[in-house]
């Protein structure tokens, strides 16, 4: 015992008052303060870090951004129930959207928050809206392969020639959705074979970055992923995508899924004015136009908002007729387990 | 609690089903990944740390008292940190390689502090009767030092295995699944699911295991001495020849320990592309985390002093139940500990959802083991004569106490308080999970930027971590250490 015990005591007494005052300067500086607007965000959380800013001074409310992922948040949501501390719901894709909505728990949208969306985007009981959309892609590596390497259809992946060879993120909710279109596309039959030919075949890694970066550095010859992030990544500097180039599908194949980003008012909010404020402000011409010319490069819904054009245009993609309300989540969850990806 | 929701969700999925969620090739893989990559780095820091340790304390290597500061610093690097360092360097650092490589580095310490700790006390005498008896060193070694050493491996084994069982972020990064990330992988896909809940129970099960086997070996031995020995420190061994080699080893792990994070750190610091330093928010996140983790550590500390005191005051299998009990949680991920207060919370009572109590209290149930043991090994030297005399003498038992007991403990205390307060900082999922709207700490920030890649941007948060972890390390060389609990005086 080196410390005299009596000075020992002093330290600890010190170390609890000043535990005592951090806590109260904290809660007096507002850190645990309450907003006027809690959003659970399962979009890219830099995105609304860009965006919300612009919300808030033009509204003068405070937004407080709670994130996670698509499942875990909309399935947090739903444990929560009448107690959510959430007001608005945003997502990356629109299965998360469904399970809050099959519970019940989202207050119907204001007209104005939906007048600027094209009608495909939004489910029939007008629960939630799109907002922004994102088109499955392959990627490939240029050094070894070429567009024609390329299969006609992403079911093609699970066949055993691509075995080692192509990269996909099944924990992410990305290509949960991407499973959900197949699912609704192709039978459960067929999603459970294709889903064991990729455990068979596929490298397995965290997420869809990473995915891009195993295919640009050659470790595989393709990856299953949305379209953005190699753009994003030629935008900026080019590093993970320089050896690398997207593969759409077309042809309303699976693998030409448009996703759809959604956006809800949860019916328990207790903000409601200020949730629709911010959904209605979220689908304007003005919000979507700041998201097309943002870093995300996602596709805005809004027709009047403007994509950089060196971006495959919107109304090339070609992309398969799903009900943006029938895509199921939980479903998807049980096959992927199943199939040991998760 | 944890334990209690566990148990509940097994009994809502009925056997039958469970069976069906366990016996599936994924669960098999599963298990031979954690199997292997927990006797692995068991073995590996325990060599490694015993090795470490002899050579700091009993022999003349140069510079010991340098090299003893510079293998424990690694402490103040938390193994994600440390995963991310090897892993934003390259990319090919990943899979079992990868995760034993870094995992043995950051964890190495735990095993080599309580070793170091009981090499201090071992009085040479001993080594000394054995040699006047004509063993040679290295049999003296071999018959005399290393049975003695056994607690403080075992003890610091111990609790690397438990640490491996819940780590997430460092094995996420390296890409090498094991239960506990499969757990967080099936609750980001359905969050309170019942794969994930069959997964936490094998979890436990593996748990189990491991403090069975350390029950069984350690043995009913008892180590302690009865006078007080020597106050002297042993001769150190001649290395001789193998004096540059040997220190060239020890140096090698100091690089690969410390330098490789350091470099790695300076470098996204100095180069990345998304670095930058957003003093506001950096500075938020540091208030959130010393603040939470200094109320997480008092509280923990404290509610460690009862369970200590039935534990060793009160001797008896119902006390030591209550006393193992409290390392289960210490192998469950931080994200069913989330988890059950998550559900507990909003079906008892709601109110606290969501704030910085709940946190706080998810802090207690994973760090209660760390709090445990330190402060166990105080009270086990406190002797109850003293209390004894005390009372003879017309003081009351709060007095006593007061007065005699806590003074006598209150090291302990302060080095328990140093080991909670090092792991909340670092703490990830459960702080995801339950912490309140807003409120950011390093560890989330890090983590929120490194698995997007931002490496740059992660450095920053990074550093901060590491920088906060350091008084708490100082703290925790100076005292013995988290193992000294082995140590037994007769009651």
């Amino acid at each position: 015992m080196s410390t005299p015990p009596r000075r020992a005591i002093k330290r600890a007494s010190v170390a609890l008052a000043a535990t005592l005052l951090t806590a109260s300067t904290l809660s007096g500086c507002g850190v645990f303060g309450s907003p006027d607007l809690v959003v659970y965000n399962a979009q890219h959380e830099e995105l609304l870090d860009e965006i919300v800013p612009m919300f808030e001074e033009q509204s003068g409310l405070d937004v407080e951004l709670r994130s996670g992922k698509d499942l875990e948040m909309a399935n947090q949501i739903v444990e929560e129930g009448e107690d959510s501390p959430a007001d608005v719901f945003l997502t990356e894709n629109s299965p998360a959207m469904s399970i809050v909505d099959n519970a019940g728990l989202f207050a119907e949208l204001p007209e104005a928050a939906t007048a600027s969306i094209p009608d495909e985007y939004v489910p029939s009981d007008r629960a939630w809206t799109g907002f922004l959309a994102r088109s499955t892609v392959a990627m490939y590596n240029t050094d070894t392969m070429t567009d024609a390497d390329m299969p006609d259809s992403i079911l093609d992946f699970a066949d055993p020639e691509w075995k080692g060879r192509v990269a996909f993120s099944p924990t992410g909710a990305d290509f949960q959705a991407i499973v959900s279109a197949v699912l609704e596309l192709e039978g459960e039959q067929a999603t459970a074979d294709w889903l064991a030919g990729l455990e068979e075949n596929g490298v397995i890694v965290q997420n869809n970055l990473v995915v891009m970066q195993s295919v640009d550095s050659g470790e595989v010859d393709a990856g299953i992923a949305y379209h953005y992030y190699w753009y994003r990544d030629r935008q900026e500097n080019g590093s993970d995508s320089d050896s690398s180039a997207l593969h759409f599908f077309g042809n309303q194949d699976p693998g030409a899924f448009l996703s759809i980003s959604g956006a809800g008012i949860l019916d328990s909010s207790e903000h409601k004015d200020a949730a629709e404020e911010f959904v209605t402000w979220l689908t304007s011409t003005d919000a979507q136009q700041a998201m097309a010319e943002s870093y995300a490069l996602e596709y805005p819904l809004n027709p009047d908002a403007k994509l950089d054009p060196a971006v495959k245009p919107f109304d090339e993609l070609e992309p398969p007729t799903v009900d943006v309300a029938s895509l199921n989540g939980p479903q998807v969850t049980e096959l992927m387990t199943a199939a040991g990806l998760l | 609690m944890p334990l209690a929701y566990v148990a509940f969700y097994v009994v809502v999925i009925g056997p039958v089903d469970l069976w069906h969620l366990l016996a599936r090739p994924r669960i098999a893989e599963l298990l031979r990944n954690t199997v292997t990559l927990a006797i692995a780095c068991m073995a590996a820091t325990a060599v490694l740390g015993v090795s470490l340790g002899v050579l700091v304390e009993r022999t003349d290597l140069p510079g010991r008292r340098l090299w003893h500061g510079l293998l424990v610093a690694p402490l103040a690097v938390p193994a994600f940190v440390n995963g991310y360092a090897w892993v934003s360097l390259d990319r090919s650092v990943h899979g079992f390689t990868g995760a034993f490589t870094v995992v043995t580095l950051s964890y190495y310490p735990l095993v080599y502090l309580p070793v170091v700790a009981m090499l201090r006390r071992l009085d040479p005498a001993l080594e000394e009767s054995a040699w006047s008896l004509g063993h040679s060193r290295a049999r003296t070694f071999r018959t005399v030092v290393l049975p003695q050493l056994r607690p403080a491996l075992l003890g610091g084994a111990l609790l690397v295995g438990l640490h491996l069982l819940a780590e997430f972020g460092a094995l996420s990064l390296l890409r090498f699944p094991t239960f506990t990330t499969a757990i967080y992988d099936q609750y980001g896909s359905t969050f309170n699911g019942a794969a994930a809940t069959a997964m936490a129970v094998v979890l436990v099960l593996l748990c189990l295991v491991l403090l069975l086997a350390e029950l069984r070996l350690r043995g009913n031995r008892r180590y302690a001495r009865l006078g007080r020995g020597a106050a002297r420190s042993a001769v150190p061994a001649a290395l001789g020849p193998w004096r540059w080699p040997l220190l060239g080893v020890v140096g090698a792990v100091v690089v690969l320990a410390l330098g490789v994070p350091a470099y790695s750190l300076v470098r996204w610091l100095v180069i990345g592309t998304s670095t930058e330093f957003p003093v506001a928010e950096l500075a938020e996140a540091l208030v959130a985390t010393i603040a939470l983790a200094l109320a997480g550590a008092v509280v923990t500390t404290l509610a460690a002093i009862p369970v200590v005191w039935l534990a060793v005051r009160h001797r008896g299998w119902a006390s030591t139940v209550i006393e193992r009990s409290t390392y289960i949680a210490n192998a469950l991920p931080g994200i069913v500990v989330g988890l059950a207060l998550v559900v507990a919370s909003l079906r008892l009572v709601p109110g606290i959802y969501q704030t910085a109590a709940l946190l706080v209290a998810a802090y207690v149930i994973l760090f209660l083991p760390r709090a445990v043991v330190t402060v166990r090994a105080g009270l086990e030297q406190a002797p109850t004569m003293l209390d004894d005399v005390a009372h003879s003498l017309g003081t009351g038992p709060l007095a006593t106490a007061r007065r005699v007991t806590l003074p006598l403990i209150a090291p302990s205390l302060g080095a328990g308080a140093a080991l909670v307060f090092l792991a909340i900082s670092t703490e990830l999922t459960a702080t995801l999970m339950l912490s309140p709207i807003g409120t950011h700490t390093l560890a989330t920030e890090f983590w929120s930027a490194s698995s997007e890649l931002r490496y740059g941007a992660a450095a920053p948060y990074a550093l901060l971590l590491v920088l906060v972890s350091i008084p708490a390390t100082v703290l925790l060389m100076r005292s013995d250490g988290p193992a000294t609990r082995t140590e037994r005086v007769p009651a």
